[in-house]
This record gives C-alpha cells, structure tokens and sequence, in this order.
C-alpha cells in the first residue's frame, strides 16, 4: 500500500512539474504589449463566394426577438445575391445560434472568425451579448455590425451600430414629453443594463430641464407580477411613465396597467422596446393609444419601405410586421455592401477607412454613416399605437440626428461618464 | 393607510397566483413524495389551452370558463402519462425524479416552441375581467384578481372535500400514511398514485388558465413560477395544505409590502434569503405531518 | 455467493482485463496527462483548445459533483452560485489589475454604469492577487459550510435541500442583476485583457491558461482518487446508503456530508476562476436556476460515482451542446431532454456502469442494480 502510494505521489509530482514548466515555457506577451497579437484571423476572399457571418439567438429566451433579426438579415442577403452580389461574388451567410446564452456568443463570434473565415457579422442583440463578443472581434479585428438601439457609452473600433444610440432615441422621446408638458415622469424598467442606463440618462437630463422623476423601478427579466409598481406609479401623481421593460414583462405590466383603470388618456406610456412585434404579442387592446420611440415604424412612408415591407412579407408570411431592429439589421447589409464597394475591398482597414459619409435611401428615410463614431445617423420618430396594432407616427426629428453615443454635446450630459 | 391596504390587497392577490400554482404540488410533492419540475409546463399546457380554446370560440368569457375544465383534463392526462411511463420507476428515488422530470421539462418547453412558435401569444380577457372594483378610500382591487382568488380559494375547497369525504381521498390519504399497510388492505396503490397525480397536474393545468389573465403565455411560462411553487409548499409544510394556503398569503403580503418600499428584484432576494434562513431554523416548514419514518 | 452478496457499486469503472488493479489508477492518470497535456495542445488549434478549456472547466466542477453527489448522495443543484463565487473574485481582480494597466482606478464598466468616483469597499481587497486567488476556493467553501452546517445538521431531507439551493442560485443571480453599478449587471464581468501580467489576447497565453486548466484538473482527480478510496471516503458511501446506520454506530453523519459538501463548493469555485481567463466572461447568467441544473447533467451522464465517467461525462456533453447546437437548435433542447430522462432514470451509474448493466443484463443473475440516490 505504501510503495503504491509513493509511486502515486511521483506521478503527481511529474504532471505538476510538466504542467508548470510546459506554462512557463509558454509565455508569451505581457498586458500593455502593444504589438500586434492574435490577429491570426484572415477572412477567405479567394473563392467566388465570401461567407458573411449571421449571429443570432434561434433558441433560448431572446429567439422571440432575434429570429425576426435573423430573418431579415437572410431577406438581406438574398437580395443583395440577386442583384449581383458585393464586388462580384455571392454572399454565403452561415448562421451561428448564440443560444440567449453570453459565453456562447462569445464562442460561436470566434468560430465565425477562425473556422468559418467570414469578412464580417451581423447581429447580437442585447447589450449583454454584445460584451461579451466585443473583445473577440477587438481581438482578431474582425466587423461586426449591430442592429439594435442600446444604451450608448461604447465605440469599439471593429464594431459598426446601425441601431440607435441614446440621443437618437431616448434623448428625442423626452424632448417630446417636455415639449408636451408631461414634466414628472416615472420609470419603470426591467432589471439589466440598457434600462438601468437610459434611466442615468433621463435623470440627469430632468435635472437640466426642470422635469422631476418622482418614481424608478426595475423587475427582474420574465417577470410577470407588477401589481406592486402599477400601485407605485398610481400613487406617485407622474404625469408620464418612460417604460424600458423588456418584451416579456409588458404583457404583465400593461394588463396590470389596464386593471388598476389607468389608460393612455389619464396616464400615458411612452415605451422604448415595444416595437410592431411585441404590439402584437401584447394585444392592441392593452396599448392603444400608447406611446413608442424608435427611428422606424412598418407605416413610414416612402418607397425603400414599401419595398423592404412587400418583400419581407412574401418571403415570410403575409401580414408579418416589421420593426426597427428588423430595418436596421436589413440596412446594415446594404451599408457594409456599400463601404465595401466604396474601398474596393474586403479588407477590414479598407472598408472601415471608406464608411465615413456613406449614404442610404433606408426603409426608416435618409440614413449616413459616421466614421468617427462608427454609428449611423438616424431620424428619431415619436409613435403612437392604434387600435389595428400598427404604430403611427406622431413627431419626428425634422432631419436624422448626428449620432454622439458618449453625449459629448449635452451639457447636461458631462457627469454621466 | 391606503397604501397598505392596496398593498395587502395586491398582496392577496399574488399569494392568490402562488397558491394556485402551488396546490397541484401539495399533491404531487407534498403527499407523493415527487420534486416534478415538469409541473411548471403542466401550466404552460393550460395556458396554452386556453389559448387554443380562444382561437375556436371566438367569446372569451365562454373560452375562459371552457378552458378551465379543457385545462385540468389535459395537463391531468400529460400528468398520468408522466407518472406511468417515468415516475413510477422512480419512487425509491425523489432526487433522481427531479432531474428526469426536468429534461421532461425542456423537452416539453421545446414542443411548445415547435407547435406554437417562439414567441409570446396572448388571448383577451372577458371585459368583466378587465376593469376593477372601487372599494372606497382609493382602494381598488382588479377584477381578473378577484377571479383568480375565488378559483384558487375554490380549488383548494374542492382539494379539501375530496380529499377528507370522498372514498378516493381516504385511499389517497391511506397510501401517503401507509404505503405498505394500505397495499395490504387492498387498495390498488399504484392506481391511487395515477390518480393524485392526475388530479395534482389537472389543478396546474387550472392554474395555467388563471394566468393568461395576468401575463403572457409562452413556453417558459411555467418555468418562471416553478421554484416559487416549490418554495411555498416546502415553507408550508411537505403534505399539509393549510400550510400551503398560509405560505403562499404570507409570501405574497411580504413580496408586496417590501416591494413598497424597495424595489421588486430586492424584494424577491430578501423574500428568498429570508425563506433559506426560515428552513434553516424550521426545516420542516410551518405545519409538519406526524409520521413513523425515521428519514 | 448466491443469497448474502450485495451487488458491487456499479459506479467503479470496470477494469481492463490485463492490467494489474493496483496499477490502474497511476495508468490511468498517466494516460490522461499524455492526453491533455501532450497531445490535445499539440493537434488542436488555437481556438479550439480554447474550447476544450472551456469543457475542461465544466469537468472540474464535474469532480465536486461527483464527490459529494455520486459518493456523498447529496444533490448538489447549487454548483451554479459556488461557480460564479469563485468566477467573480477571479474576475474582479483581472478587472482591476486591466485598469491600473491603462492607469485607471475604476474598472471599465464602473465608469460607465456607476457613480464613477470611488472603488466600493468589499472591491478593495481583490486588488490583492493572494487574496483574490484565496477568495475563489475561500468564498465558496464558506457559504457551503454555513449552508451546510444548519441544514445537515438540522437533518433536512434531500428534497428540501435542492430547492433550498435553487433558492439560493436565483437569489444570488437576481442581486447581482440588481447591483449594475458595481458588478456590471446582466453584463456580468467582460473584456478581461491581462491574466496576472500576461496578455490573453496573446494566442501562447491562452495556450498557458489552457495547461494550467488541465493540470489543476489532474491534480483534483487525483485527489478526488485518493479521497475516494481512503477512510472518509468509505463512509462517505455509508452515508449515502444509510445515513441512520451510520448514525447508530456513532459517527456524525452531518460532518462527513458537510465535508463533501464544502469540498465540492471549492472545487466549482476553483472552475469558476479558471472559466473566466479561458473564456473571458463571467455574469449572472452562468449563476441561476437553469445552469445550476446543467452542471450535474455531464456527471450523470457519464456516471456520476465514476470520476473518470463524471469528468468525461461533463466534457461530452459540452462539446455536443457546441457542436449541434449550430446545427440543429431545436433538437439539442430534444437531446438534452433526452439525456436527462434516459441518463439519469434508466441508468443512474451512467455510462460508466453500462458495460456492468449489459454484462448483468446477459448472465442475468444480478438483483436490481444499486440504487446510488437517496433511499426515502
């Protein structure tokens, strides 16, 4: 027993010390290096198709939204394939399923990188995601293009924001309740890290402009009990509520809303993330009349919408809405097709180089590309629910505002960051 | 004044939701003995029912109250199949049973998703349910809650009489105290298991239906509440349902009272850092029952 | 032989019929040193040795698993808070050591999210790398040992004990959500650039993180081994099939769960502070309810008595999940079902045992297989 344990011991001490010493020999740079490391990825360009990369949940709790995401990336890609693809060759989209799951969208933007070699990505949705893959794409410089409206305060070099950043969206919204003279707000929001921000925000921008917040509450994702925060919000004497709740939530919290006797009328809701799909999913007779901002509805005139409308519709079933992150995830293709035209390459140093001042007829209206900020310029559009669960615009901007996703140009804004 | 007693009420009315999702487990868990984490999606098959139900009939008072029977014969059926195909196998082993039945869970999570899509659906609540009663002093209390309250307070009335009168409920109570005893005296246990099973399943079918009134139906619907159903009956006391009726009132008023003051997601870890310490002191939850077993 | 044998514990892996059965365990270990430290680094690319580190990850806390739920019969559905314990700490150094790289005080997301001025209290500490590397095996060890001081003692039933973790796991999750400001919310901790002064950005880093994961891995199945096979471990195994007989002849059956336990608590901490420079993220979304279950099911399936079943259990089922998870999305939810239902309820050694169950099953002379979950 006891020469058995010694040989035991030596075999341990053999693998800690060909561990160790295979880690010690192994070193490689040290933090603050600056020399270039891990750019090991070069995107395939050789053959007559390029792989572009479609990173979305298709499963989990986030497939809800991300799937219509998806959906009209593939609309995308399939028109820019009919129409003679990006300097001559055919797009090949390979879809990769982030699971609703952070890590694993970490791990599936580097199999897009390394394995599947594609010259750029499209998608993520949540702020959450988009941490979690932004030091990949840093790390093998790599593009990736993202569609959704988030919270701001990030400008990562190998990241293009085609959704809207703060003061393309929330800044407008309550530009609107003021010019209204809906001055005592309460928020209500879900628990993560878009609504927590944008509330930051909309509190240093009541200080500046003599608006009061005389409520703030966040429920965790997928909760469904708002009995206590409707009774809140009753009692507080706010003139509107600013709602950041996520998709899930505002069934629940509309139905409560509803019940405890509070309509658009008495009380109204200007919402953030309720967009034509969750109009549906939460039933018009809950919301109408209500208030959303975004930079696109299904009934925004002109013909680049009408088209991207009547195609999204044939392709995927009559009567399907169409939303904001749906037209700036479709848009992103056309954007990254034309900074790819315009340098002449694929090369991401190129492409980046060309982005600035690219201009769009969007579905959304006029869209032009900042190459300082990497995000787009966008029309913010105040909209208002009706009773046939299309959003009808009721305010817009006048003229697509300058993206400043760290609000460098509002004095109000200069202790947020 | 007004503040706590419109809290208390929707305090009420939360506990009136966990008591209903919880009372199909005072069955299963609590007399049976089985952690069946797929309870959550006997909801969900309720929900869904409900919805299914709206679709064909286009009233919704009369979809509402189809459903509740529809409902408790469905997710009963799921549940008997359950307990005959997995469950029975398993008796000897409850924790094993958790694990078994929560791949039965997703497997049934991802079969809604295929039958009825990813997303959300919802259905429209009869107008009488939609509004509230003024009860002075700006006190409200909404009418899709007060519906819920009467179910679960029917339900459990039902639960009782069936249970104390009915012969079914002296052979149920007879297996639970038993076993052995009760095989010996003649009574079919394994029959008596199929129908506790069904009829605790049946009441989370119900409970699905009740909560298409409050909030969306989609195929995490009963995932979302099945901890908190769990936490209720284990807080009350394995197989004692006045525990259970206790547990979830409290649980709710406290939820509610805190939330006042606080935020809803403090309030929901003080209540459930609260519950860990409340089984740290009484681990056999409010009310226990008196048996000969030694474990 | 015919009527007084009790069947052998299905869970020890059946020997190789040639070698000798005192050697089998150096072998075994040699084998896996050969494996993982001499051959995966030297075939496997970059990136998907940075899987395998990830999986490697899984696998340690699937050594945890199986000490204290395979040996010990306690269901451990709390691995998820222990994990994300010792990911945190781990984090919160890396995070802190990144910004006095770049001469900042405040960690990235602090200047965004919170007030922006001063480092909380309870963040001072883990600027220290002892103490932070203390805190991924210490915070764990100590939460497990309060929570399971009351509870075994207090002599509370195995289902009581599950939902109690979950409990816990869906606290813990929800406060961290709640506190964006100071631990970066549903974001959790990202961008982690520097692991104690080396760039992981550096492919050779990620290389040395990699055979750093895999040595602690053979280290802890080595001790797990010994740990198994020793006194304690015996009556660990007694305590699981009969904690009262174990009582009756004077041992205290609570301090050898509570031992089991903690040590199991430790070791998914340990993973969690590995996880983080191999994958470079950590957030609550690895804590909750969900993925506290999904850390036993690797241990399950592969046999969760059997250390070399559990640790190769966790790896398999992580490197399917990945693989069809692209695929077929759909039915990786199915197949994980699947796994769950047929794993555990119709062969609970897993498929360590399945070579014992088929040769039972063909001589059928064996009783029903041993049980190696809680007796009611």
């Amino acid at each position: 027993m006891s020469g058995f344990s010694i040989s035991r011991r030596g075999l341990l001490a053999g693998i800690s010390a060909v561990g160790t010493s295979a880690a010690l020999g192994a070193c490689g740079a040290k933090t603050g290096d600056t020399t270039s490391t891990g750019s090991g990825a070069k995107a395939d360009t050789s053959g007559d198709t390029v792989k572009v990369g479609l990173l979305n949940s298709l499963s989990g709790t986030m497939a809800i939204s991300e799937v219509t995401v998806h959906n009209a990336l593939l609309l995308a890609v399939k028109e820019i394939n009919a129409s003679g693809g990006v300097l001559g060759k055919k797009l090949e989209p390979v879809s990769q399923d982030g699971a609703s799951d952070w890590p694993t969208f970490a791990e599936k933007a580097e199999t897009l990188i390394k394995d599947d070699k594609v010259v750029a990505t499209f998608g993520c949705w949540t702020s959450a995601s988009r941490k979690a893959v932004k030091p990949v794409f840093e790390r093998y410089k790599s593009l990736l293009f993202y569609p959704v409206q988030y919270e701001g305060l990030e400008q990562s070099p190998y990241i293009f924001y085609t959704g809207a950043t703060t003061n393309q969206q929330i800044v407008p919204a309550l530009d609107y309740l003021k010019k209204r003279g809906l001055t005592k707000l309460y928020l209500v929001g879900s628990d993560y890290v878009f609504p927590r921000t944008a509330n930051k925000i909309i509190k240093a921008y009541a200080k500046a402009n003599g608006m009061h917040v005389v409520g703030e509450d966040y429920a965790p994702l997928g909760s469904t009990e708002f009995g206590t925060i409707v009774n809140k919000v009753k009692d507080a004497g706010a003139d509107a509520v600013f709602n950041t709740l996520n998709g899930d939530s505002n069934v629940a919290f509309f139905k409560e809303y509803k019940s405890a006797g509070l309509t658009a009328k008495s009380l109204p809701v200007l919402s953030v993330s309720i967009a034509e799909e969750e109009v549906k999913s939460i039933g018009t007779q809950y919301l109408d009349g209500q208030l959303t901002a975004w930079n696109y509805y299904e009934t925004t005139p002109g013909a680049a919408n009408t088209k991207f409308v009547a195609a999204y519709q044939a392709a995927y079933g009559k009567g399907k809405p169409t939303s904001d992150p749906m037209e700036a995830a479709y848009i992103s293709l056309y954007l990254w097709k034309a900074m790819v035209e315009k340098a002449g390459s694929f090369d991401v140093t190129k492409v980046k180089a060309a982005s600035d001042g690219i201009e769009l007829d969007a579905p959304e209206g006029k869209v032009t590309v900042d190459g300082a900020t990497q995000h787009v310029y966008k029309t913010a559009r105040i909209g208002k629910v009706g009773s046939d669960g299309l959003i009808t615009e009721v305010w817009n901007s006048g003229k697509p505002v300058k993206p400043d996703p760290y609000l460098k140009g509002y004095s109000w804004a200069s202790q947020l960051s | 004044m007004t503040v706590v007693l419109n809290q208390s009420l929707t305090g009420i009315s939360i506990g009136a939701v966990l008591l209903l999702i919880a009372l199909g487990l005072t069955l299963t868990f609590g007399q049976m003995g089985v952690i069946n984490m797929a309870h959550g999606e006997f909801i969900m098959a309720g929900a869904y029912t409900t919805y299914v139900l709206q679709k064909s009939i286009s009233s919704a008072g009369l979809s509402l109250l189809a459903a509740l029977p529809i409902a408790f014969l469905a997710a009963g059926a799921m549940g008997a199949l359950l307990e005959w195909l997995l469950i029975r196998r398993l008796y000897t082993r409850p924790l094993d049973t958790l694990l078994v039945t929560w791949g039965v869970s997703l497997m049934l999570q991802q079969l809604a998703r295929d039958i009825f899509g990813a997303p959300n659906v919802q259905t429209t609540a009869p107008d009488l349910l939609t509004g509230n009663i003024a009860l002075g002093g700006g006190i409200t209390f909404a009418n899709n809650r007060l519906f819920i309250l009467g179910l679960a307070l029917l339900s459990v009335l039902a639960l009782t009489l069936v249970l104390k009168l009915t012969p079914l409920g002296r052979r149920i109570r007879a297996v639970v105290q038993n076993r052995d005893l009760a095989e010996v005296s003649g009574i079919a246990t394994g029959q008596v298991d199929r129908i506790t099973f069904f009829i605790g399943s049946g009441l989370a079918g119900i409970a699905g239906v009740a909560l298409t009134l409050v909030g969306p139906i989609g195929p995490t619907t009963g995932t979302n509440y099945i901890v908190d159903a769990f936490l209720v009956v284990v807080v009350g006391g394995i197989g004692q349902l006045k525990g259970s009726v206790i547990t979830a009132f409290a649980l709710g008023i406290l939820q509610s009272v805190l939330e006042y003051s606080t935020t809803l997601s403090v309030a929901k870890v003080i209540v459930l850092v609260a519950i860990v310490a409340f089984l740290q002191w009484r681990p056999q939850g409010l009310y226990t029952l008196r048996t000969r077993s030694l474990a | 032989m015919t009527t007084t044998t009790t069947p052998a514990p299905a869970a020890v892996t059946p020997p190789p019929p040639s070698l000798p059965k005192r050697l089998r365990a150096p072998a075994a270990l040699a084998l896996g040193a050969v494996l993982l430290l001499g051959l995966a680094p030297a075939v496997l690319s970059d990136f998907r040795l940075n899987l395998l580190a990830k999986y490697l990850c899984y696998a340690i806390v699937a050594v945890g698993v199986s000490l204290a739920w395979g040996r010990g019969g306690l269901m451990v559905l709390g691995q998820g808070v222990f994990f994300g314990l010792g990911g945190y700490a781990m984090a919160m150094h890396l995070k802190l050591t990144d910004a006095a790289a770049t001469g900042e005080t405040l960690p990235d997301f602090m200047q965004l999210y919170g007030t922006g001025e001063t480092l909380p209290w309870w963040w001072k500490p883990f600027a220290d790398p002892a103490f932070a590397l203390a805190m991924t095996v210490l915070l764990p060890m100590t939460l497990a040992a309060l929570l399971g001081f009351f509870v075994f003692r207090r002599r509370v039933k195995g289902a009581y004990f599950a939902i109690l973790s979950q409990a816990l796991a869906a606290a813990l999750s929800i406060w961290l959500i709640g506190q964006q400001a100071t631990t970066g919310g549903t974001n959790g901790l990202t961008d982690i650039h520097g692991f104690f002064g080396y760039s992981l950005d550096d492919p050779v880093n990620q290389r040395m993180v990699y055979l750093i994961i895999a040595t602690v891995l053979l280290l802890l199945m080595t001790g797990a081994r010994r740990l198994f096979t020793s006194r304690y471990g015996e009556l660990l195994v007694a305590v699981r099939d009969s904690e009262e007989r174990v009582r009756f002849l004077g041992y205290d059956p609570a301090n050898v769960k509570l031992v089991a336990y903690v040590l199991a608590a430790g070791t998914a901490g340990l993973a969690g502070a590995l996880f983080v420079p191999a994958v470079g993220i950590i957030s609550p979304a690895l804590i909750g309810i969900v993925p506290s279950i999904g850390f036993v099911i690797g241990a399950a399936v592969g046999g969760r008595a059997s250390l070399v079943g559990a640790v190769l259990g966790a790896i398999a089922v992580a490197w399917t999940q990945s693989t069809l998870s692209d695929a077929f999305p759909a039915a990786w939810t199915y197949l994980q079902g699947l796994l769950f239902v047929v794993a555990v309820g119709f062969l609970p050694g897993g498929l360590a045992s399945l070579g014992a169950v088929l040769r039972r099953r063909r001589t059928a002379t064996a009783t029903t297989a041993p049980t190696t979950g809680e007796r009611p």
